[in-house]
């Protein structure tokens, strides 16, 4: 069950590998913090942020764009906590 | 430990701009081509280039071909090879179109052409005054281009191995190259890629500094995997700064930010660029910036306990101006530097942007090496191109927009190249040597079994921190030598690195070891070589390099106008003359650079 977990959680930190430094920075961050309590509801919604490209990702991050998604807003602020 | 074997006509590592369009170029040659990638296609660092694409398209105003030639000998510092560069910017004009059928979406005029813009360093008629030269698609020109190339790709079949990391290049006896070992990062699995033809395009190594622009999966593999080969690397002395870069994290800091009024400030808060240029100020050059900015750290007035960054204000603007003029920086600056930069000052430092050297290329994408008495002898299957070659088209110093060009010119002639020599039956599937796959083997196991190792992130860190500060925008002898010890000694730890996990599913640790060993071979060459070379050209700029009329702007003609070769093998150098014959005009004369 464990090693699921970690693998699930490697396949998605590497997803986090990004094409731009900020959002590499944000993750960084973000796994720093949440690792140990990630947990499979926040897995799927992170899951369908990482499909987004990186410009529109970092859009939401930075407050230039918002999503109607509140599932999708309340994972843009965790990622925004500093 | 197994590993299984799959042929291919081609095996192409990469997928940013380079190796999408090398990929094309092969497969709708009908070529059955292999692309590996760390990242998915459109995830490449290709997506952060914003400026444009350079071809003296001339749709705006009068432009040549020659003319950009001309800028782009300049920029280099001389150092440019200039038959690759003649070759470079005659075919820009080509490969932008081709890119527009791809589906492309360049911003247009109002007769329908491709709108051009002005960038830094490019003028009309021989440095005579701006011209408009840059294609762009807004402000996602990488993006889009990858997406373009994508897409075309898709459409001609060219196969795609996303989240594989390659290992290690498979070169015979004879010296030729024969393939890749890579893993399936899913499965942990290694696979050898045997391939006739072998192209590198893994992009830059921006990460072996401290602070840099580039993404985290800068990691210089193709680079790395060339030292360990027996390639030389040429020139990587050579690296692009920015003198603003949020400090401990490397986001750029727009120059627009000091075009609007912002201020570098030292640790007792004086506007010190009126020392160093006292009618520009903050708004001089970026070297001269950047050099300012390195005094001021070196001799004690750096900021922060560390001392190690400088402050760049922008408290006595009005806060509308910032939000209004100036979007993204404040908000970049909450998120990186942790200040509301209306009321506090932003740390910042010059910052890793751009790797100029690499893999020595011909203009034809060819890799090539000293052999007997030649300089530039074809390795046999082996190409690269982009970021990760050196072609050498930027020598010294590169001009803004024309990356992009580099990347598509020499992906597409690598791949054209590659073509030609399949087709004439050049190359065959040769036996596989069985001692260059037990090397990457025996590496991947001895990350598995180490025991009492260095941590990576650790060892990461000192080299990165090293090669700030010893390697920087600005350099100094004894600093320099000193470095290249502290380097071999963080050599030696790399050498024996440790995983506590040794999973074999999405291992993103064992993954990091990995890029590790490439980046290492990067720092080692760009120290070496930098300390060797004693007069100051381009982007490498040395203290004790003096600017007198026999070598102008500590530029040393006489000595030093020789690209650089580092061997990994004994860690030596050797040279190599600069190529100052162009394909079919005059030579473009050596003379100081001004602008």
């Amino acid at each position: 069950m464990n090693t699921d977990r970690n693998a699930r959680i490697g396949k998605l930190k590497w997803h986090c590998r990004r094409a731009l430094l900020e959002l590499d920075l944000v993750f960084a961050r973000f796994w720093a913090r949440e690792e140990a309590d990630f947990d499979v509801q926040s897995e799927a919604v992170l899951t369908r942020l990482l499909e987004l490209e990186d410009h529109d990702l970092w859009d939401l991050v930075s407050n230039k764009a918002t999503t109607d998604d509140a599932e999708s807003a309340a994972m843009i602020k965790r990622l925004q906590c500093i | 430990m197994n590993y299984s074997v799959r042929k291919f006509d081609a095996v192409i590592v990469g997928a940013g701009g380079a190796g999408l369009r090398a990929a094309i170029q092969l497969s709708e040659a009908g070529m059955k081509t292999a692309v590996l990638t760390k990242v998915f296609p459109t995830r490449s660092h290709t997506v952060a280039a914003q400026g444009g694409v350079a071809a003296s398209l001339g749709n705006s105003e009068e432009d040549h071909w020659h003319w950009h030639m001309y800028d782009t000998v300049k920029g280099s510092d001389w150092l440019g090879d200039q038959d690759a560069i003649e070759f470079m910017v005659r075919n820009a004009n080509e490969c932008v179109i081709e890119l527009e059928h791809y589906g492309m979406p360049f911003d247009r005029l109002d007769n329908g052409r491709i709108y051009q813009r002005p960038f830094g360093g490019h003028m009309s008629n021989f440095g005579e005054k701006p011209v408009r030269r840059s294609c762009a698609a807004a402000d996602r020109t990488g993006h889009a281009m990858l997406h373009a190339m994508y897409q075309r790709n898709v459409k001609v079949n060219t196969q795609f191995f996303v989240e594989w990391q390659a290992l290690d290049l498979v070169r015979d006896e004879a010296g030729e190259v024969l393939g890749v070992t890579a893993m399936d990062m899913e499965t942990g699995e290694i696979v050898v890629f045997h391939a006739k033809a072998t192209i590198f395009a893994t992009g830059g190594a921006g990460r072996i500094y401290y602070s840099s622009t580039n993404a985290f999966i800068n990691t210089g593999d193709g680079v790395g995997m060339a030292a360990r080969a027996g390639i030389p690397l040429e020139d990587m002395e050579f690296w692009q700064f920015h003198p603003t870069g949020v400090a401990g994290a490397g986001v750029l800091i727009t120059e627009g930010v000091r075009g609007e009024g912002g201020i570098l400030r030292n640790a007792q808060g004086e506007r010190f660029m009126e020392r160093y240029a006292p009618n520009a100020k903050d708004l001089a050059s970026r070297d001269v910036v950047s050099r300012a900015m390195v005094t001021e750290i070196n001799e004690g007035r750096g900021c922060g306990p560390n001392k190690d960054f400088v402050l760049l204000d922008v408290t006595h603007l009005a806060p509308e101006t910032i939000l209004k003029r100036l979007p993204g920086i404040h908000e970049i600056a909450i998120q990186f530097a942790g200040v509301d930069c209306l009321k506090e000052p932003i740390p910042v430092v010059p910052t890793c942007h751009y790797q100029m050297g690499g893999i020595p290329t011909n203009y034809l994408g060819q890799v090539v090496v000293p052999q007997g008495d030649q300089k530039s002898v074809p390795v046999p299957g082996f190409y690269a191109a982009g970021e990760c070659a050196c072609a050498s088209v930027h020598g010294a110093n590169r001009l803004g927009t024309n990356s992009l060009l580099d990347l598509l010119v020499f992906g597409k002639s690598a791949g054209e190249t590659a073509v030609k020599e399949l087709k004439t039956g050049g190359r065959s599937h040769k036996p596989l040597p069985a001692a260059a796959i037990d090397k990457t083997l025996a590496r991947v196991d001895r990350l598995n079994n180490q025991k009492d190792g260095a941590d990576v992130h650790e060892t990461r860190l000192a080299m990165q921190r090293t090669m700030q500060k010893h390697a920087g925008v600005f350099r100094f002898k004894d600093m320099l030598a000193e470095g290249v010890e502290k380097i071999l000694a963080i050599d030696a730890q790399v050498a024996q690195t440790q995983i506590k996990d040794k999973s074999k599913v999405f291992n993103t640790a064992r993954i990091e070891a990995l890029e590790l060993d490439n980046l290492i071979e990067v720092a080692k060459a760009t120290i070496v070589s930098a300390n060797a070379r004693t007069e100051s050209r381009g982007a490498h700029v040395r203290d004790d390099a003096l600017d007198v009329p026999e070598t102008p702007n500590g530029r040393d003609d006489k000595n030093w106008l020789k690209h650089s070769l580092w061997y990994r093998e004994g860690n030596r150098l050797d040279y190599k003359s600069v190529q100052l014959k162009p394909m079919t005009v005059d030579t473009i004369e050596l003379k100081k650079r001004a602008y």
